[in-house]
């Protein structure tokens, strides 16, 4: 490595994570004044503790995120199947722009869609709605993890199987998903931390009572920076830091498995 | 690949669920939202004209039909605001790609040829983020940018400055934004290609005598073209719809695209002009859409 790809990757690098150490360090500041500081103090990660609205919101978003994060791996691992195992169908192209186009496609406008079709058919918004939504835009993610593992699974193996007669169902059930499991759980904790961080579409399907974190987070921020929104932020940092590592350690046996 | 009858029956239920799925929640949607772009805002519930009348047989469906018209279509384009807001989402999104395409090669090169066993931890480095609260990552450069924030804090400690820059509420604090936000878009599709280039075609450069910066230049970059394009395409299309980081980050003139919709949403409650600038919206990024789904397509052809 030479200097310059070294002093590239550490300034590209540095500049990810600078704003978030920033907030790191912030949230342990005892000062009212964001930044001004006021020595060591915990005393932010009390008040939010003690914040019932907030932690309503947690709860609701945890909920969906579960939920979400449950049918979305279901639905991406078998859109992965059918992308990788199943060669040219009739629709495929269609299946593909279907699978992947909600990854590309502006969130304002998933939401606003999703919003008008629940209006349409009389769905009463809530939880159920939100699950909805992140389901749909998570399934494209978990496929692309999973397409990804199966495009580098010996396909003898099943074809092995198959041809001593196993039927389609045991071949899935014996020998693809288990070679398939790190990547489905990677998936799905993909989806999780997805789910959990997601505003603009949750802020058009919520209804009353519904209301995820961020969407009450996004409200706190509009009024400015203030020491109770960076220790909350700095827990949502390290549980989505913590299920990212996770999934990335998943798939990172691949090679070894 | 041959399939044999109960094979086929099997294939058929593997797509059958994400299809039957993606069609209602992500498809039909769609149709909805453009029919309603041709709908009058009304105080009712919902809050649209003209209702279908399922019960009304042929006759509800023709008045239905009759009563739609593209007067929201026209709002658009007699209103300065929504051209502006086209034009201002352009703008930012184009300006935003170019820094990413610049700061992002040399980061994805950097990472590419980094030794091998540290590889995959230095790209879950950069994945971390990726997957980290948007919304906090944003929040964060308020704290950083604003007049008594940190770079300001820092610049005037090295006598850089003599009095506060302000950049939050301005259109740098948009770009910048966009830019860090979108990093690791950038980055990552352009790595996996840079990551599959043969080393021997740099070392035979190399060996006839090219430097370092020839060797990147003339092999290298122009190899690494379906990682760039896939990247600001990853980057660029839901930029244009973009909504956090222009309403924290921008100031109040900042006009763009996703900003105007969710207003006209939640502030005007004009549900169908609404789902007009959808439609717009739409309208732009498609063409970056289907170059983005060749992009993905050449690459997967390219795997051995």
């Amino acid at each position: 490595m030479t200097w310059v790809t070294r002093t590239a990757l550490v300034a590209g690098l540095g500049f990810l994570y600078a704003p978030i150490l920033v907030l790191i360090v912030y949230s342990f500041n005892a000062s009212t004044l964001v930044t001004v500081w006021g020595g060591f103090s915990t005393r932010w990660y009390g008040t939010l503790m003690a914040d019932a609205p907030l932690l309503a919101a947690a709860w609701v978003s945890l909920r969906v995120a579960v939920l979400a994060s449950l049918i979305a791996t279901v639905l991406g691992t078998l859109s992965a199947l059918a992308l990788e195992r199943q060669g040219r169908f009739r629709g495929r192209g269609l299946f593909t722009g279907l699978v992947f186009g909600p990854i590309v496609m502006p969130e304002v406008m998933i939401g606003l869609s999703l919003l008008l079709l629940f209006i349409g058919i009389g769905l009463d918004r809530g939880v159920a709605t939100i699950v909805i939504a992140h389901a749909t835009f998570c399934t494209g993610f978990v496929t692309v993890v999973v397409a990804a593992r199966l495009r580098g699974l010996d396909r003898s193996l099943e074809e092995a199987a198959a041809d001593l007669g196993a039927t389609p169902v045991r071949v899935l059930a014996t020998i693809t998903l288990p070679l398939l499991a790190p990547a489905v759980v990677a998936g799905a904790l993909l989806s999780f931390t997805l789910s959990l961080d997601d505003l603009v579409i949750a802020s058009f399907v919520s209804g009353p009572g519904s209301t995820t974190l961020p969407m009450r987070l996004y409200s706190q921020v509009r009024l400015g920076v203030n020491p109770e929104i960076n220790a909350a932020s700095t827990l949502l940092v390290g549980l989505v830091s913590a299920a990212v590592l996770l999934a990335s350690w998943l798939t990172d046996r691949r090679g070894r498995a | 690949m041959k399939a044999a009858g109960p094979r086929r029956l099997f294939d058929r239920l593997v797509r059958l669920p994400p299809f039957l799925w993606l069609t209602t929640f992500f498809l039909l949607p769609f149709a909805i939202t453009l029919k309603i772009s041709l709908s009058e805002p009304a105080t009712a519930i919902p809050p649209y004209l003209p209702v279908l009348d399922w019960q009304g047989g042929l006759e509800g469906w023709s008045t239905f039909l009759e009563a739609l018209n593209f007067d929201n279509y026209a709002t658009l384009a007699a209103d300065t605001l929504y051209r502006d807001a086209a034009l201002g989402s352009l703008a930012y999104a184009v300006a935003a790609s170019l820094i990413l395409v610049a700061l992002g090669t040399p980061f994805a090169y950097a990472l590419a040829r980094a030794p091998s066993r540290w590889q995959p931890r230095l790209v879950a480095l950069v994945v971390v983020p990726f997957w980290t609260s948007f919304l906090i990552r944003v929040y964060a450069w308020i704290a950083i940018l604003k007049p008594e924030g940190l770079l300001n804090l820092v610049l005037l400690r090295l006598g850089l400055i003599s009095e506060p820059l302000t950049i939050l509420n301005t259109d740098a604090a948009v770009v910048i934004g966009l830019v860090y936000a979108y990093l690791p878009f950038m980055v990552l599709p352009l790595y996996a290609v840079m990551n599959r280039l043969d080393p021997a075609l740099r070392e035979a450069a190399a060996d006839l005598g090219a430097s370092p910066m020839r060797v990147f230049w003339s092999v290298t970059l122009p190899l690494s073209l379906p990682g760039i394009v896939a990247g600001a395409g990853l980057c660029f299309i839901p930029m244009i719809g973009e909504f956090v980081i222009p309403d924290l980050l921008g100031g109040s003139e900042t006009l763009m695209l996703g900003r105007v919709l969710w207003t006209e949403f939640f502030s005007n409650r004009d549900w169908p002009l609404a789902s007009a600038v959808a439609v717009l919206i739409l309208a732009i990024v498609i063409g970056p859409v289907v170059l983005f789904r060749d992009s993905l397509r050449a690459g997967e052809e390219e795997r051995p």
